[in-house]
């Protein structure tokens, strides 16, 4: 196995994160592309920490899903709540600051 | 107890909790759960109170350093970042009128929100201000105030939005906290200004000694600047005043906690705990005239002027609240710390009696209005008691003397004019003029005449005498902690830091002459208004005779034109449309200048503003229009709402920027 293959992978899931981010409409599926994009973070950290036999790559890999978790949280309470204030997840309708 | 008093902001937090998670269920829905907290906090203050005191009496004038206890939050470069409590006269002072005040507004509530739909929610609101206000003034560095700060404001924005159903509300509650957003960009810089400027610390103690020793001026001015912006957007003064009275979109007992004896001040606050730094940044040593003063003496002239066209008695009390931390702010830009954070002490009492009274008038006399000339009228025999104390609370902020606001107020002015800042002493005497008048013409429209309203008013419960009654014996007593005539210096003696404190600060004995010409222009306001109202006296009637009176008035009760000034001018242009701009330009500023001038020699005038307007000052402004509006449509599709747009810009740019990066590496 060599690093490269990581490397290769994990910037195909970030590019496909990046993709979905900026072309779906749908809340959640942005969300979840974000949640590709982290991953594709932690399988680099992971990766590297193997290679260069350090645990702090590691360590950094579990915070970054602790902190992904809690971000999806509150992303999902959000889209949860246009959903039931606008009655759709289409992130295009959500362009006004009103109360 | 001073080194345990983290306790005291901690109990209404966990209140807050509490209140949340189960207060549905209690008995009395939350509302015991926070008047337990606070008041157990109340009485934890006290004991902090007097141990404070009696370390400094023990210490008979030695420098008594404040208590501070930091633990390590984080470390980062080697610079540590802590929170803690730093426990000095000042934060005694404070924490002392959060509590008293947030205790009796809470008791007062229970009967002003009795049946309100989210009655649980709004007092699980009020612990978490009581908590977030505690932890402000208790901070022991800049960036724990920061916090402190930003959670006072995002509980007010709760707290005014409360009735949000009415859009009115949620306006007002947006508009609040906007405004103050736009301070606290200041106060975002001037911390770090001052961070740098200190030498790499977030430690108050340490920026003040720092600032007081002096070093590089110019960024000492800068750091002071960023600040003042801070406390003009917190406090509210001139000019991102506007927000105040609309706040008033809240429920009374908030528009008395919040935009009357707590929330405002925190940006007097912010001037007091980091004196060191405006001392030094805009020379107050020197005299004359300085930044801040001059904000401060504006502010207590205009506020006082708006008070006047107001018919809403919540807005005449908040636009007295602008003027009276105008006193504040210019007290500490003319070197009076002493007694500009008395006046904060003793004006925290009084207007929080004022707005509970209106409260009290609005629950029980005149169905939930506020407008005084419609609905009020006579209520001095339905509701004596709060007829009473409401006269003790405008006695006291007209500056009458044996009640607190004279004592304060007094020598607030005369430290002014102790201090080579002349000028301020005499917009001072004016702003106690205009007070003592505009109170009168509160207290006659209210009180006076006959009842205008419908109904049956009659005197309030208890659970709102009570807190009136208690507010009025402190309006009373609270002046003698600090009466110079008397010879009576507790508050200086047990409240003024000893430690990182200009030495410059003068405390000028008390002078007949001074005592007698403030007492004067009271006495004045008093007389002009009492022949205005009980004898009808005076130019009644001018607004409708006389163009320029006419003019005047509107010109007031439009409120100087700064609210469309903001929306039109500001909010306006950024939002794309340069022609509103422009148009607005044309609609207010041009042809209310043009209106001003036809004043004199209107007949004469009107032909000439026919043609003029309409034709040539019209066809420029169109063509403007037309042109700014094309350049306005390119604008506006960079600022389009769209999240994923704004992703894609993000994203472009850290692309190039790691390229480049990666390239030039």
């Amino acid at each position: 196995m060599q690093l490269n293959q990581f490397l290769i992978l994990s910037a195909f899931l970030f590019c496909t994160g990046v993709y979905g981010v900026l072309a779906r409409r749908n809340g959640v599926l942005v969300l979840m592309s974000i949640e590709l994009m982290l991953n594709a973070v932690n399988i680099n950290l992971v990766a590297f920490s193997a290679f260069h036999h350090s645990v702090s790559g590691q360590v950094f890999a579990l915070f970054v899903i602790t902190i992904a978790a809690a971000e999806v949280g509150v992303g999902l309470a959000i889209v949860l709540l246009i959903y039931r204030n606008l009655r759709t997840p289409d992130l295009d309708r959500v362009d006004r600051l009103k109360g | 107890m001073l080194d345990y008093a983290w306790i005291v902001a901690l109990l209404p937090a966990l209140s807050f909790v509490v209140v949340l998670l189960v207060g549905r269920r209690l008995p009395r829905h939350g509302s015991e759960v926070g008047i337990a907290a606070v008041g157990a906090s109340l009485v934890l203050t006290c004991v902090v109170a007097a141990q404070w005191i009696d370390r400094v009496e023990t210490a008979h004038g030695a420098g008594v350093r404040p208590v501070v206890h930091s633990l390590t939050w984080w470390r980062n470069g080697g610079i540590r970042i802590g929170v803690g409590t730093q426990i000095d006269g000042l934060a005694v002072v404070l924490m002392f009128v959060v509590t008293v005040v947030s205790l009796l507004v809470q008791v007062y509530s229970t009967a002003y929100m009795h049946g309100d739909r989210r009655y649980t929610y709004y007092f699980a609101a009020l612990s978490l201000f009581t908590a977030s206000m505690l932890l402000l003034v208790m901070a022991d560095n800049t960036l724990e105030l920061m916090v402190g700060w930003e959670l006072v404001g995002l509980c007010s924005f709760m707290l005014i939005g409360h009735w949000w159903e009415e859009h009115a509300n949620t306006d007002a509650a947006l508009k609040a906290f906007l405004t103050t957003r736009t301070g606290d960009v200041g106060l975002m810089i001037g911390v770090v200004i001052t961070f740098f400027a200190a030498g790499r610390t977030f430690d108050i103690v340490h920026i003040n000694q720092a600032a007081l020793r002096g070093g590089n001026h110019a960024l000492w001015l800068a750091g002071a600047s960023c600040l003042l912006v801070a406390i003009i957007g917190k406090s509210g003064q001139f000019p991102l005043h506007t927000w105040l009275p609309d706040a008033m979109a809240g429920p009374t007992p908030v528009s008395a906690l919040i935009h009357a004896a707590t929330m405002v001040v925190a940006g007097v606050y912010l001037g007091a705990r980091l004196y060191g730094v405006f001392w030094t940044g805009f020379s107050i040593h020197a005299g004359g005239v300085n930044a801040m003063a001059l904000v401060g003496g504006i502010t207590i002239v205009v506020g006082a002027v708006l008070a006047f066209v107001q018919d809403d008695i919540k807005k005449v009390l908040a636009y007295s609240t602008i003027s009276q931390l105008g006193y504040m702010v210019m007290g500490l830009g003319v070197g009076a710390w002493t007694a500009a954070v008395f006046h904060l002490f003793t004006h925290a009492f009084f207007k929080a009696l004022l707005f509970l009274g209106a409260g009290s008038v609005a629950h029980s006399g005149s169905h939930h209005s506020f407008d005084m000339k419609r609905d009020m009228g006579g209520l001095r025999r339905y509701m004596p008691v709060t007829f009473w104390t409401f006269v003790v609370a405008s006695a006291a902020l007209a500056g009458l003397p044996p009640f607190a606001g004279f004592f304060s107020k007094d020598e607030l002015l005369a430290t002014a004019g102790h201090s080579g800042y002349t000028t301020f002493l005499y917009v001072g005497l004016l702003g106690a003029f205009l007070t003592a008048a505009y109170m009168t013409r509160c207290v006659y429209l209210t009180f006076f005449g006959d009842f205008r309203g419908h109904g049956e008013p009659h005197e309030s419960p208890p659970a709102i005498t009570v807190p009136l009654v208690v507010l009025a014996v402190l309006s009373v007593l609270a002046g003698w902690l600090y009466a110079t005539v008397a010879h009576v210096e507790k508050f200086q003696q047990w409240f003024e830091p000893r430690v990182a404190f200009p030495a410059g600060v003068v405390h000028p004995p008390f002078e007949w002459s001074e005592g007698v010409l403030a007492v004067a222009a009271v006495a004045i306001g008093f007389a002009v208004a009492y022949l205005y109202y009980w004898r009808d006296a005076g130019p009644h009637g001018a607004t409708a005779r006389d163009g320029f009176a006419r003019r005047a008035h509107t010109f007031l009760v439009e409120k100087l034109y700064l609210d469309d000034l903001y929306t039109g001018l500001v909010v306006g242009t950024i939002k794309g449309p340069v022609a509103r701009a422009t148009s607005w330009v044309d609609d207010h500023v041009i042809d209310g200048a043009v209106n001003a001038v036809a004043g004199g020699a209107r007949a004469a005038a009107r032909f000439t503003y026919e043609v003029l307007d309409q034709r040539v000052v019209d066809g420029t402004v169109n063509g403007l229009a037309e042109a700014s509006d094309e350049t306005g449509g390119l604008l506006r599709s960079v600022q389009s709402g769209r999240l994923q747009w704004y992703a894609a810009v993000l994203f472009l740019a850290v692309a190039i920027l790691s390229l480049a990066l990666v390239v030039f590496n």
